[in-house]
């Protein structure tokens, strides 16, 4: 199944959020979740099914003045 | 005696979107050589509100998040940086909102990459969509009273004029602006951008701007810890200064003595 991930198009095994931020090697707790244009919390990404076609950000606070 | 005595002050608070401050030094997380240092600049300047910036997840950065190098007390101001229309600028805002950062959103609409000059018009129509959802709305712009006053009427909890462009440590280079700014519009004015020395924190205070915000000038310094308390000083100094109202500039000498000679009568 294809996604858009941070704007590229990516080929993915993962069928849910949760699968897929650990796939990515992430830690759950530094990660901001944007998916199809809003923000899923961490504790519905295990029920949040992924789709063909799905637009998903990872996104995390960095510094910045 | 107190750990903030004499650069926080309860007596002279400000008021920011509804919340109480005694600092009115507001600190920036960016480009510290080591973010553990975030927190004892925090302790040492008596800062009560930071900011940060969000982004796409980079596979080879440092996996723990800023945030949790920043103590739970500090008021988060999140910032729209990267954003190069109001429309992402909106979207920032509510991400980080929706992430647990708070109502407080510094935006930042920068499409010119020299000067990193902020975008007003974009900025404006930002400030209005995000003031009319509830957010705290602190706009960083191009000095200029004509936007200051229509960003009021948006609804914007302060406006953040820059001192001179962002990093450059060139001080209060818009200070005639900025002056009439403070002079014409009823909303606190924070000097963001450009104040590369506790001097030129004391400037900005003293022409009556209600607070600074200070990022380079402190992460880049030898000793950020040392450099957060010099500028809280400076901030305090200045603050107290326009508040004990300084006397004018003369051309010509006044003489401090009485002006009668030593021993004589006349001068």
């Amino acid at each position: 199944m294809e996604i858009q991930l941070n704007g590229s198009i990516v080929s993915i095994s993962a069928c849910n959020m949760d699968t897929l931020v650990h796939e990515q090697g992430l830690d759950p707790r530094s990660v901001v979740v944007e998916y199809n244009n809003k923000v899923i919390p961490q504790r519905e990404w295990e029920k949040t099914i992924l789709c063909q076609g799905d637009v998903v950000e990872l996104l995390s606070f960095v510094g910045g003045g | 005696m107190n750990k903030n005595s004499g650069i926080q002050n309860t007596a002279d608070p400000l008021s920011l979107g509804g919340q109480i401050f005694n600092s009115r030094l507001i600190t920036g997380t960016g480009k510290f050589s080591s973010r553990s240092l975030i927190a004892p600049m925090l302790e040492a300047s008596g800062s009560e509100m930071i900011t940060v910036a969000l982004r796409r997840v980079d596979a080879g950065a440092e996996k723990k998040n800023i945030l949790s190098y920043i103590p739970e007390n500090t008021t988060l101001l999140p910032n729209t940086s990267g954003a190069r229309t109001a429309e992402e600028a909106v979207r920032i805002a509510h991400i980080a909102k929706a992430a647990g950062c708070g109502d407080f959103i510094k935006i930042e609409v920068i499409t010119e990459m020299k000067y990193l000059m902020p975008d007003n018009y974009e900025t404006l129509k930002a400030t209005q969509i995000l003031s009319r959802e509830g957010f705290k709305v602190l706009p960083y712009i191009m000095p200029d009273l004509t936007i200051a006053h229509k960003l009021q009427d948006a609804g914007a909890a302060a406006v953040m004029p820059l001192g001179s462009p962002i990093g450059s440590n060139r001080g209060i280079k818009m200070e005639e602006i900025i002056r009439i700014i403070i002079e014409g519009i009823d909303l606190p004015v924070i000097v963001d951008a450009g104040i590369g020395r506790p001097s030129q924190a004391a400037h900005a205070m003293e022409l009556g701007a209600d607070a600074v915000l200070v990022n380079t000038a402190i992460a880049t310094s030898s000793d950020p810890v040392q450099a957060g308390r010099a500028f809280a000083m400076a901030v305090a100094a200045g603050r107290m200064a326009f508040c004990a109202g300084m006397a004018g500039e003369k051309c010509q000498a006044s003489a401090s003595s009485p002006l009668t000679g030593f021993l004589r009568e006349s001068a």
